[in-house]
């Protein structure tokens, strides 16, 4: 497999708790990496390390390397918008930009240097058909994109991380906040979209993690316990805190 | 609790009522349209369109000053630090103790700055002693809003590669400009019905404002010196300035109210 993100020793410090213990992977590429774990295991901190928004946490540390094509994003010299450029990011609730539905999707390409009329409105109107969000809003692009419902909400969120053009897509939990309906479109976009993203994606539900993963991450306390492709973490797990998690125990 | 209610609505009433019964009288177009005639404290004739301008000079240069002061300030504080770090925590404490502080305090310390600095009262003095009072209202009314940004669409912002200064200025303050309305309002309605930080600094004239380095008048002190004239007729245009101070105030909060809805358009709740 292509590796596009490996991870050597990362390890994170929230003050005195030691938050991410010695982590060390290999995300392959155009594959959906799912990181499950029972709460406060630290997935989402480790989530947040790809695009490094764990520096907005106050009195964080972060030592190890992890490197996005070779190249390490925690080094001092590393320039932290052209990363996180690299990494969309969709959350675990949608959370639109106080502007129109247009400018949400323009206003990344537009901080990256796009002033181009026509291409800024090529750009909204591709972003917005990768994620089958067009039809539903190409007569109102005007209006607040907070008028929408939350699950068109969530995927105008994904458009907008598409438009700069990442390579990567992170999730944190990208479907906890919505209905069945809306979970299953944003799952169905998800696999159509790892044929060109590499796609890493937190979740909470076991039986999502089996629809759209390639491979699974299972975390505990800090530390990934078991890591390999989602049949032999999910149907043969080898660790006990795996089997006990996954077959239901601990939660 | 309901008759608390009823105390506090009668009470406002009577207030509106007694000021409009006493002033109304006097209030005419001469008031607002002229100077006084025959000096501010004893004069019959003319009116307080010196103290209209003067006050509305004061409040709207201190109201400038202590925005683009206080927006970095409240920025700083919930962007670049987070919300509920320490350093946001001293400000908002130092902010809230400063609020506390009497006027006339305000005044005497804008009173010794502008000795130390060797100016004369003047609208420059008094407005840049007003920018000081009303400095914690505008930052603790500004800070309140700007608390209620969720983190997740600051971090959106961030993810897509956006700087802490896109994201303040492109996202934060968008959000935030319904209450950033609000907060220029209430410095501005502080800001003009002060009398003890002006009354040293800004000092007092019959004239229009016509320079920044000299005295200007101002709405409550003109209200204090006619009602302390010793004749009855001035004593009544005091009421008549207070009804036009209040007519001020309403016209910014009904104006404000407008903008408030104007921008509320694109505010996403968080």
């Amino acid at each position: 497999m292509a590796k596009t993100i490996e991870i050597e020793n990362l390890n994170v410090f929230y003050g005195n708790r030691h938050a991410l213990k010695n982590i060390n992977m290999i995300i392959p590429e155009n594959k959906i990496t799912a990181i499950i774990g029972p709460s406060g295991c630290g997935k989402t901190t480790l989530l947040k390390c790809f695009n490094r928004l764990i520096d907005n946490n106050e009195g964080v540390k972060v030592t190890g390397k992890l490197l996005v094509d070779g190249e390490n994003i925690f080094d001092p010299l590393a320039e932290i918008t052209h990363i996180r450029k690299k990494m969309g990011l969709v959350s675990q609730r949608p959370f639109p930009l106080p502007m129109s539905i247009f400018d949400n999707i323009a206003f990344g390409p537009k901080i990256h240097g796009e002033k181009n009329k026509a291409k800024l409105t090529e750009i909204v109107q591709k972003s917005l058909q990768d994620v089958s969000l067009w039809d539903e809003v190409k007569d109102r692009l005007n209006t607040p994109a907070s008028r929408l419902s939350i699950g068109q909400q969530q995927r105008l969120c994904l458009a907008r991380g598409l438009a700069v053009e990442p390579r990567f897509i992170l999730g944190d939990e990208p479907t906890s906040a919505l209905d069945p309906i809306s979970s299953k479109n944003i799952e169905e976009k998800f696999i159509e979209l790892k044929t060109k993203y590499t796609l890493i994606v937190v979740t909470h539900s076991l039986p999502q993690a089996r629809r759209i993963a390639d491979y699974v991450i299972f975390m505990y306390d800090g530390e990934i316990v078991e890591h390999g492709t989602m049949n032999d973490v999910l149907d043969f797990p080898k660790n006990e805190r795996t089997k006990e998690y996954v077959f239901g125990k601990i939660s | 609790m309901i008759f608390s209610l009823i105390f506090l609505v009668s009470l406002l009433i009577s207030v509106i009522i007694a000021v409009l019964i006493k002033g109304l009288p006097s209030l005419s177009w001469q008031m607002i349209s002229q100077s006084p005639v025959g000096g501010y404290y004893m004069g019959k004739g003319g009116g307080v369109l010196n103290a209209i301008l003067g006050s509305i000079y004061l409040a709207s240069i201190s109201t400038f000053f202590s925005l683009i002061i206080g927006l970095p300030v409240v920025l700083y504080m919930n962007i670049y630090k987070k919300g509920n770090s320490k350093f946001s925590s001293f400000i908002r404490l130092s902010m809230d103790v400063l609020w506390g502080v009497p006027s006339i305090v305000f005044g005497a310390f804008g009173f010794t700055v502008m000795v130390f600095l060797g100016l004369k009262t003047s609208l420059l003095a008094g407005a840049i002693t007003l920018t000081i009072m009303i400095l914690p209202v505008i930052i603790r009314a500004m800070d309140e809003i700007f608390k209620t940004i969720p983190q997740g669409m600051l971090d959106a912002s961030f993810a897509l590669g956006a700087t802490r200064w896109e994201t303040s200025i492109k996202i934060a303050v968008k959000q935030a400009l319904p209450g950033i309305t609000t907060a220029i309002l209430l410095s501005f309605g502080r800001a003009i019905g002060d009398a003890a930080s002006v009354i040293f600094t800004a000092g007092y004239t019959d004239r229009i404002p016509y320079s920044a380095l000299k005295p200007v008048a101002s709405l409550p002190l003109s209200i204090f010196f006619q009602l302390s004239a010793p004749v009855q007729e001035v004593q009544n245009r005091a009421y008549a300035s207070a009804v036009i101070l209040t007519i001020i105030i309403l016209i910014i909060s009904i104006i404000s109210r407008i903008l408030y809805s104007k921008y509320d358009k694109h505010r996403v709740n968080g």
